[in-house]
């Protein structure tokens, strides 16, 4: 599915890379330790995490994911902000919890592996 | 940020002391111990290590070799991976004149499987000083990433990122006010060399001066600027 259609079904507000969100988005995990995603998430996932500092763009980049959901309203930094639309990632925002976001995710078929 | 390029901002700023702490990796050290010495500028041999829960703890070490000793169990620890340049940058080892002798392919941005105990243990071992770096910072820091610094964890000393004044961190981590407080300017660029800075009264510019300072022995203290 695109990253547009879990925008819209899952009320997600889009703060970067908006021309980005035609990307097709094929798995999806949770983690906010970035050793962790960088050894385990696959390419098209979409990635939730609270983690809102501008490393958490050079992972997306780095793994080629489709976007990334931060979770319970948080808001990304300046600087993350900048890089995102840089690098042409989209990230989301969400006001549920990472729990709630994944249970949806998978419900739309969403897997990790 | 080069050896040759930091040794003159710092001497510049008129600082007398300044530790190299690249991420899980000691290899420029060496070299701006080297070129710092020539400006009378002590350049402490340190590192900044990535735990398995992504705390990040800085070393400060009295000698190259103790400094090279705990980089060989980073090393062994970190994370597999190689460095990606289009993420994260060229990892560039560099000699006094400003030449690139190689490369580290290493994932120097990844974590280590050590854990934030294991990590300060290490450093101790090597008579090291460990240091929580940027405890305000969230990412990375290690109230940030465990909510709360393990009553346990034999701290030297926290550092408060440029990012806040010292009341304002005061206000937030008044409850670690026992520890031995510190800030520096954590400069990942050259502008940033000497943002901030930390000092101490104490008799020379040397690491066991500064081990003095941080407990407050005979006479030595931190002054906070």
């Amino acid at each position: 599915m695109k990253l547009q259609e879990l925008v819209d079904s899952l009320s997600l507000v889009v703060k970067t890379a908006s021309a980005h969100l035609t990307k097709e988005v094929t798995g999806g995990y949770v983690s906010d330790l970035l050793s962790d995603v960088i050894a385990n998430i696959k390419e098209g996932s979409v990635w939730i995490t609270l983690q809102t500092h501008q490393n958490i763009v050079a992972v997306a980049t780095l793994k080629e994911l489709s976007g990334i959901i931060l979770v319970n309203n948080r808001t990304p930094d300046a600087d993350t902000l900048k890089k995102a639309d840089g690098e042409g990632i989209p990230i989301l925002v969400s006001s549920l919890s990472a729990f709630e976001i994944a249970g949806l995710l998978y419900n739309l078929g969403l897997r990790c592996r | 940020m080069t050896p040759y390029r930091i040794v003159e901002k710092a001497a510049s700023l008129g600082l007398n002391i300044i530790a190299i702490c690249d991420h899980n990796s000691v290899e420029n050290a060496e070299v701006t111990k080297r070129l710092a010495k020539k400006k009378g500028i002590n350049a402490i041999p340190g590192i900044e290590v990535t735990s398995f829960e992504e705390v990040h703890i800085v070393g400060l070490f009295s000698d190259i070799s103790s400094a090279l000793r705990i980089q060989d169990i980073v090393y062994d620890n970190l994370q597999p991976g190689e460095n990606d340049v289009d993420a994260f940058g060229y990892q560039v080892v560099v000699n006094e004149n400003d030449e690139v002798l190689g490369f580290n392919n290493r994932l120097l941005i990844g974590a280590t499987n050590l854990s934030v105990s294991k990590v300060v243990e290490t450093i101790h071992s090597f008579g090291g000083l460990a240091i929580a770096s940027h405890i305000d910072r969230e990412g990375f820091g290690i109230i940030g990433q465990l909510g709360f610094i393990p009553p346990e964890l034999s701290l030297d000393a926290l550092e408060i990122s440029r990012n806040i004044t010292i009341d304002n961190a005061k206000t937030r981590f008044g409850e670690y006010s026992h520890f031995p407080w510190l800030t520096s300017s954590d400069a990942h660029e050259l502008s940033d060399v000497g943002k901030v800075s930390t000092g101490f009264f104490m008799e020379h510019s040397t690491f066991d001066e500064l081990c003095l300072a941080l407990k407050g022995v005979e006479g030595r203290k931190i002054i906070l600027y």
